[in-house]
């Protein structure tokens, strides 16, 4: 799982969109702004994952 | 004057829901004051929690920011902070409130007091943590000042628009506490995430379309690259997913983690973090962006003719000049400029109110200030023994009134953008305190002398950006001074946002520096680890 958030942590650092504003998404929104609001939609997903796999049920005293 | 009247009878709501929770619960206690009880619900732990972390930067400084950088501000705060506070609330968030639910914890530092062992060590820590929270409170203030001044269209002043949202956030602080500060924040948060669906439908209808306002600022040389990013280097923008690290580190957030009734609570608030980041960040970049081809709106039509002059004058601009021209470019109310040009106006008068919401969300950062100095002072030092905890809750009260006008005076005499001065100090400062808190909950090596060399080495580090900054005066924006350089590499430099060290902000070498000092100087003073009783409290 560590590897999974080390390498969304990496997604973010998105060189290859650096200079380009085109695609505009839905004829607006420019390519590296598209790319960042995906990308925070992702994030949640990842959460959904980490806490239907990982959650740390040990700590909860109703346990 | 009716968006004026509506954003003052907003004012008057907010307070009256923060004087009925105080009735509603018990805030004679200390527990019942500062944290709720621990017995906050889901919805309410959720939405109040995302409010602490939403504050004035959020709305006015992102479009401000956006305005002058382009879309690059969504990537450099928005989109790291979306990552880097749930994957914190899960790992340390859920820790922190088993810890606290099990040892009786009120505050950060009583659990480092407890952890390490140690009783003046913790003081310093409250010391440093205490004076970096400042800066986060005069944020709201400033944004409250600028927010009434902008929809009163001037009728308010700056000062008197502080002073009357420093009283509101006061009041309901003061008699609320936490409950009060919670049910505030949860219809501000609804507020204010309402408000980015119907800012843009209305600004996209009065500019005719973002397609063609989009178009037009790709086709000019002057605003294109504010739809990329290639006025910032990759460097620059990595050094971004530092800030949220302060985010773990700030007391509020840590404060706020130990209402929750239950740990379930946290499941749902880390899956939505993300979504609820995007519902309030990208309208607020996205409009911040647009703004730019909006100059048929006299008030940013200046705004837009001050940046061309200080982009023109450049290094021959006088010092007086150019903060004259940095003051009348600053696009911190170019929302609301937006709001007031495009919408009708009783439109206007709700998204005002709506901004309103975001800009005083700085109420749990004087509550928090508050909880700690009552309890990492007051109580720790005696106080609640000798006086009891009515006198405990009084105190903290006290302290809310002291510290809202302290917060207040700096905000009046305060010249920097309100993104700039949060993310210069408070957060670069609580991102270099975050190794605290990860040794305290996951390194049985760390001892208090590791702990107190973070503090030192923080506390000094902000202090020199401090001095740096004061010192050489911010160069025209797109240049940099050199301030030391070695065999012709440029180590530190001064920058229009701030300062550089080797490319990156200094919230970088700050952090790896403070988790680098914990690790070795725990090492070197492992014979001062605490006892194994006290360790086996710690395995959870």
């Amino acid at each position: 799982m560590a590897l999974v958030i080390g390498f969304v942590y990496a997604l973010h650092q998105d060189v290859w969109l650096w200079r380009s504003a085109r695609p505009l998404v839905f004829g607006f929104l420019p390519a590296g702004l598209a790319y960042h609001a995906a990308y925070t939609i992702g994030i949640s997903l990842l959460m959904l994952a980490l806490v239907r796999t990982r959650w740390p049920s040990h700590l909860d005293p109703e346990q | 004057m009716i968006q004026a009247a509506v954003v003052f009878a907003y004012l008057a709501l907010v307070l009256g829901i923060g004087l009925f929770a105080g009735r509603a619960g018990t805030q004679q206690n200390a527990e019942g004051y500062f944290l709720a009880g621990r017995a906050l619900g889901p919805i309410v732990f959720l939405l109040s929690l995302f409010g602490t972390n939403m504050t004035a930067f959020s709305i006015l400084g992102a479009s401000g920011h956006a305005f002058a950088n382009g879309i690059v501000t969504y990537g450099l705060m928005a989109s790291s902070s979306a990552l880097v506070i749930p994957v914190g609330l899960f790992f340390i968030g859920t820790r922190l409130w088993a810890l606290g639910k099990r040892h009786g914890f009120m505050t950060p530092v009583q659990m480092f007091r407890d952890r390490w062992e140690c009783g003046h060590i913790g003081t310093a820590i409250f010391a440093v943590q205490a004076v970096l929270l400042v800066p986060y409170i005069v944020i709201a203030v400033m944004g409250g000042g600028t927010t009434l001044s902008s929809v009163s269209g001037g009728l308010v002043p700056f000062w008197l628009g502080g002073a009357v949202v420093s009283f509101v956030v006061m009041g309901y602080v003061f008699f609320g506490g936490m409950r009060g500060t919670a049910w505030v924040n949860t219809f501000q948060t609804v507020l204010f995430l309402s408000f980015g669906a119907i800012a843009v439908t209305v600004i996209a209808r009065g500019m005719g379309g973002f397609s063609s306002a989009m178009e037009a600022l790709l086709a000019s040389p002057s605003t294109a690259p504010l739809l990329t990013r290639e006025r910032v280097s990759p460097l620059y923008f990595f050094s971004y997913t530092f800030i949220p690290l302060s985010s773990l580190a700030f007391p509020h957030i840590g404060i706020f983690c130990l209402t929750a009734k239950r740990l379930s609570h946290f499941r749902k608030t880390v899956v939505l973090y993300p979504l609820c980041m995007l519902a309030i960040w990208l309208p607020s970049v996205f409009l911040g962006v647009v703004a730019n081809k909006a100059t048929d709106l006299p008030p940013i039509q200046t705004k837009v003719e001050a940046r061309a002059a200080l982009a023109a004058g450049g290094p021959d601009l006088t010092t007086e000049r150019r903060a004259e021209l940095r003051a009348a470019a600053s696009g911190d109310d170019v929302i609301l400029k937006l709001v007031q040009g495009y919408a009708p106006v009783w439109l206007a008068a709700m998204l005002g109110a709506a901004v309103m919401a975001a800009v005083m969300a700085s109420d749990s950062q004087i509550l928090a200030l508050s909880t700690m100095f009552t309890e990492d002072v007051f109580a720790f030092y005696g106080g609640q023994a000798r006086f009891g905890q009515k006198a405990q809750v009084n105190t903290g009260r006290a302290f809310v009134i002291v510290l809202t006008v302290i917060a207040y005076g700096i905000a009046l005499v305060s010249p920097q953008s309100i993104f700039d001065l949060a993310s210069q100090y408070a957060f670069a400062g609580y991102s270099a305190l975050s190794p605290l808190l990860v040794a305290a909950l996951f390194w049985k090596g760390s001892t208090k002398w590791g702990a107190l060399a973070v503090t030192l080495w923080t506390a000094a580090a902000v202090a020199g950006v401090a001095v740096l900054q004061s010192a050489v005066p911010a160069p025209p924006p797109g240049s940099a001074v050199p301030v030391w350089a070695i065999g012709g590499t440029t180590v530190i430099a001064r920058i229009a946002a701030g300062t550089t060290v080797l490319g990156l902000l200094p919230v970088v070498p700050m952090t790896i520096v403070s988790a680098l000092l914990m690790i070795v100087v725990s090492i070197a003073t492992r014979r001062s680890l605490p006892g194994a009783a006290t360790l086996a409290r710690y395995e959870v």
